[in-house]
């Protein structure tokens, strides 16, 4: 953002009050869908994808992220890469369980 | 002694030093609430029974926290864009709001914490209420933090805007950075532990 002019600024508050209006949606949106109790995997779905697309919202807008030089890309780019890692790896122990050693559980 | 590129950009990154830094910062930060997530998972994936979200905390109480970050966020950047544009009184109002929805955050967050104590309900209850707290715990630091550092540019620190004006907008939109990412944590905390 170090580059953009007042003008460019006085542009964008108009934008961060519509992300605002977005953002208050997408919560009552997350919140009344948790009331309607859907199957748990399908809960889970829908939970992450609306937080997603809210997590954006705020690292695109708010963050500036849309408007950034390229080397903050990559630096969150690896950190993708790891976080994705992370979190996966509670599921590789999947495939290391003593089957019905804990009943009830994948273990 | 000056600090350089405090103000105008490094020719090998492109950007000053500060924003570069908190960049690094907040992607060690990732890792760190990736770690928290990680054993959520693992915890829950291992255990025989695992609470709904919903039907042990307060949903309306989080959901007026989720309103309350957000809103912090807009008057944060809203405080930035203030500098931008020349206009140091409303950067003042601005900041103030975020400070201020920050301890509201931090009072409800209180209120949780001191009824589930009431109820026996602390960390060593379950393994639900241990990775709860831990991880709401974690992100109410940071809370604290932001609102240190946040008080400190409302305050004291803001006699640079007299001074020097570019390198005190880049030190806001910093702090701002900081913020939105605490923001962000939350936004995924929220349906995470309250309503899944």
């Amino acid at each position: 953002m170090d580059a953009h002019s007042v003008d460019d600024v006085r542009k964008s508050v108009k934008t961060y009050f519509v992300i605002f209006g977005a953002l208050m949606a997408l919560t009552i949106i997350t919140v009344g869908v948790s009331y309607v109790h859907l199957a748990i995997a399908f809960a889970v779905v829908v939970a992450l994808v609306v937080a997603t697309i809210k997590g954006s919202l705020v690292a695109m807008y708010f963050m500036h992220l849309l408007h950034e030089r390229k080397v903050i890309y990559w630096v969150l780019m690896l950190t993708v890469i790891f976080f994705v890692f992370l979190m996966f790896v509670p599921l590789l122990t999947n495939h290391d369980r003593i089957p019905g050693s804990v009943k009830g559980t994948l273990w | 002694m000056e600090i350089p590129y405090t103000v105008e950009v490094r020719p090998d990154t492109g950007l000053s030093n500060g924003k570069f830094g908190i960049w690094l910062f907040l992607a060690s930060e990732v890792m760190l609430f990736a770690a928290l997530f990680s054993s959520y998972i693992l915890l829950r994936v291992g255990s025989v029974e695992w609470p709904h979200g919903y039907e042990e905390l307060s949903v309306p109480m989080a959901f007026f926290n989720t309103v309350v970050l957000i809103s912090s966020s807009v008057t944060m950047v809203m405080a930035w864009a203030s500098l931008k544009m020349n206009d140091f009184g409303k950067f003042r109002l601005y900041l103030g709001l975020t400070i201020l929805l920050s301890f509201v955050f931090l009072i409800v967050k209180y209120f949780e914490y001191s009824h589930h104590l009431h109820e026996g309900e602390g960390p060593w209850h379950n393994t639900y209420y241990a990775i709860y707290f831990t991880i709401t715990g974690l992100h109410g630091l940071h809370i604290v933090g932001g609102i240190i550092v946040n008080t400190y540019l409302w305050g004291p620190g803001a006699k640079m805007w007299h001074t020097a004006k570019e390198r005190f907008t880049n030190r806001i939109e910093i702090a701002g950075l900081y913020w939105h990412f605490a923001d962000l944590v939350w936004i995924f905390l929220f349906p995470v532990l309250y309503l899944l």
